[in-house]
């Protein structure tokens, strides 16, 4: 089977050009493909699509660096800090630019992804009826049952161009094994046209072979995968390095204003070439205090027959 | 603030407030934020048997080992019952099988409606919020919601100008004519108060002020002319158990200080 390992660059420039729709930060507030999120500020990229349920700070920065036109969420903002400055500088003066905002909630953007990963052309649901979500939405649209007339809403299905995934490993074929809260993480994997995988780790294809159930979805949607240790900090990753509250914070403080996230741009994304660089500007000492303290192994399932 | 228990800030108060909401044995949808902690408290006081829905996709039966400064955070996902996708906890919430539900709001109206994502016009907001997350879902869905919210006439204006989370519209049987399944706000608890809703209208009521405040005081704070229930009273304030309990829970203070 072909082998699907890229450089991030590579991976980004290939298969996330100008105007895609990306579906990433799909896990909520783990897993959080920050070094991708990095490669796509360091490219320039321009007119994206972000799709997600709630996006904690990711979102904030892409749209804080101009390249994000619209985007498809449930929530946008800094999860333990409140607001993200970037995407109120963006939707109330258009700084850098002007956002076009597609209002989901968690279900119902769950439910579109999962449409699209059914094949189907919309979910019905009746979550939100009444809501200024549903009414204000451009896709999201009522109508009785037809089975008893009761109201639903109908959600499209909804299909990324291509999902970034942060995951624990993959093998260099392009299978992934993730665990913990998976989010959206299935549905938009599905969904989407293809998949960028970003994994703490590359093992053999016999590691991810031994246990079917924790792959995430089909080899068949990977486009491409990425070695990227440390990938998503300041995010979790179970089993290998806790949330840095800390990073979250600052982050918060440094994007007050447009000139002090610039410079907050300038130290920690552009200023970074790759993720080893901008783990080595994080510092071995912070780093270190970061990781997992102690194996929490599951016990082995047998698949003997 | 102040009790025989000691000293103790309005989020410590707060967060008793909403823990007493959790009835013992119920399926509990857990919000961001002080609920996580709430949550915690409950299960180690007087619902040891609840359980808890995080959205990220996680059943609990026990609380987290560590304080959470979010449901994702590796301590809440270590010991949990089931790690799914959020499809399928929010289908669990869609058939009716969380008896209760907590959310945030930036404001909220006489009628409990929410909204967490537009100031002002929605075209060209004064103040963009970040959003609904899973608290419209939870709204729509919970078989009673808890509304927690920092009190003050900002906050509380008389129609929410955009509605992310739908309460009870414009009162009445709302929410049974949009074709809602169950439930609508059932507290909100804020900075200043316990509120409530009426059984026919369900309008907001104040249902206890907290200590060293009144009801005039509340009143001041809201933006309409609140009604105040014939049997409203102080909060009572935390004891001495619930305070340990949430001081060991968040030693820095980080949600509670």
């Amino acid at each position: 089977m072909a082998e699907k390992v890229l450089s991030m660059a590579e991976a980004i420039r290939r298969y996330v050009p100008d105007g895609s729709s990306v579906a990433l930060g799909l896990a909520l507030e783990p897993l959080i493909p920050f070094a991708a999120g990095h490669e796509l500020i360091r490219q320039q990229r321009r007119d994206l699509t972000l799709i997600g349920p709630i996006s904690d700070i990711l979102f904030d920065q892409l749209i804080g660096a101009g390249c994000v036109g619209r985007v498809k969420a449930a929530w946008v903002g800094n999860v333990s800090e409140g607001l993200g400055y970037n995407y109120r500088r963006a939707t109330e003066q258009g700084i850098p630019r002007g956002l076009e905002v597609e209002d989901y909630s968690n279900y119902s953007v769950g439910l579109a992804l999962l449409a699209a990963a059914l094949g189907v052309p919309y979910i019905p649901m009746r979550s939100l009826l009444g809501s200024d979500i549903a009414r204000d939405h451009p896709a999201i649209r009522p109508a009785p049952s037809p089975l008893d007339g009761t109201p639903t809403l109908l959600v499209p299905a909804l299909q990324p161009d291509v999902a970034i995934v942060h995951v624990q490993r993959a093998d260099a074929e392009g299978r992934a094994h993730v665990w913990g809260g998976l989010g959206v993480c299935e549905e938009a994997a599905l969904a989407a046209r293809g998949v960028i995988y970003t994994a703490e780790e590359i093992v053999p294809s016999e590691v991810i072979l031994s246990d079917p159930n924790r792959v995430l979805a089909p080899e068949m949607k990977t486009l491409a995968v990425v070695h990227a240790p440390g990938g998503a900090h300041p995010s979790p990753v179970q089993g290998y390095y806790n949330r840095d509250h800390a990073a979250f914070a600052e982050y918060h403080e440094r994007s007050r204003t447009a000139e002090d996230f610039a410079e907050w741009l300038r130290e920690w994304v552009m200023g970074q070439p790759d993720r080893a660089s901008y783990l080595a500007h994080l510092g071995d000492e912070r780093w270190r205090s970061l990781r997992a303290r102690e194996q929490r192994l599951a016990a082995p399932v047998d698949y003997g027959y | 603030m102040s009790t025989a228990a000691g000293e103790y800030t309005p989020q410590e108060l707060m967060v008793v407030c909403a823990a007493r909401q959790i009835r013992d044995g119920e399926v509990v949808f857990v919000g961001m934020r002080l609920p996580l902690i709430a949550f915690a408290l409950a299960k180690r006081t007087h619902a040891p048997t609840a359980v808890g829905l995080f959205e990220n996709g996680l059943v609990r039966d026990t609380p987290s080992p560590e304080l959470l400064l979010t449901m994702g955070d590796a301590p809440n996902i270590l010991g949990a019952e089931w790690a799914t996708r959020t499809v399928a906890l929010m289908g669990l919430l869609a058939q009716g099988c969380a008896q209760l539900g907590f959310v945030g709001g930036a404001e909220v109206d006489r009628f409990g409606n929410l909204n967490t994502s537009y100031v002002g016009r929605r075209e060209h907001p004064t103040v963009k919020l970040p959003g609904s997350g899973g608290g419209a879902d939870i709204a729509s869905l919970a078989g009673r919601l808890a509304i927690i919210m920092a009190h003050d006439r900002k906050r509380f204006p008389e129609r929410v100008s955009y509605v992310t989370s739908p309460g009870y519209g414009d009162g009445g049987d709302w929410r049974e004519r949009v074709g809602l399944p169950r439930g609508g706000p059932a507290a909100v608890i804020t900075t200043l108060a316990v509120l409530g809703f009426t059984d026919d209208t369900h309008e907001m009521e104040l249902r206890s002020w907290h200590p060293g405040g009144s009801p005039e005081g509340v009143r001041a704070q809201t933006g309409w002319d609140l009604r105040v229930a014939a049997d409203a009273t102080e909060t009572p304030a935390p004891t001495a158990d619930e305070l340990r309990i949430i001081r060991e829970c968040d030693p820095q203070g980080f949600w509670t200080r």
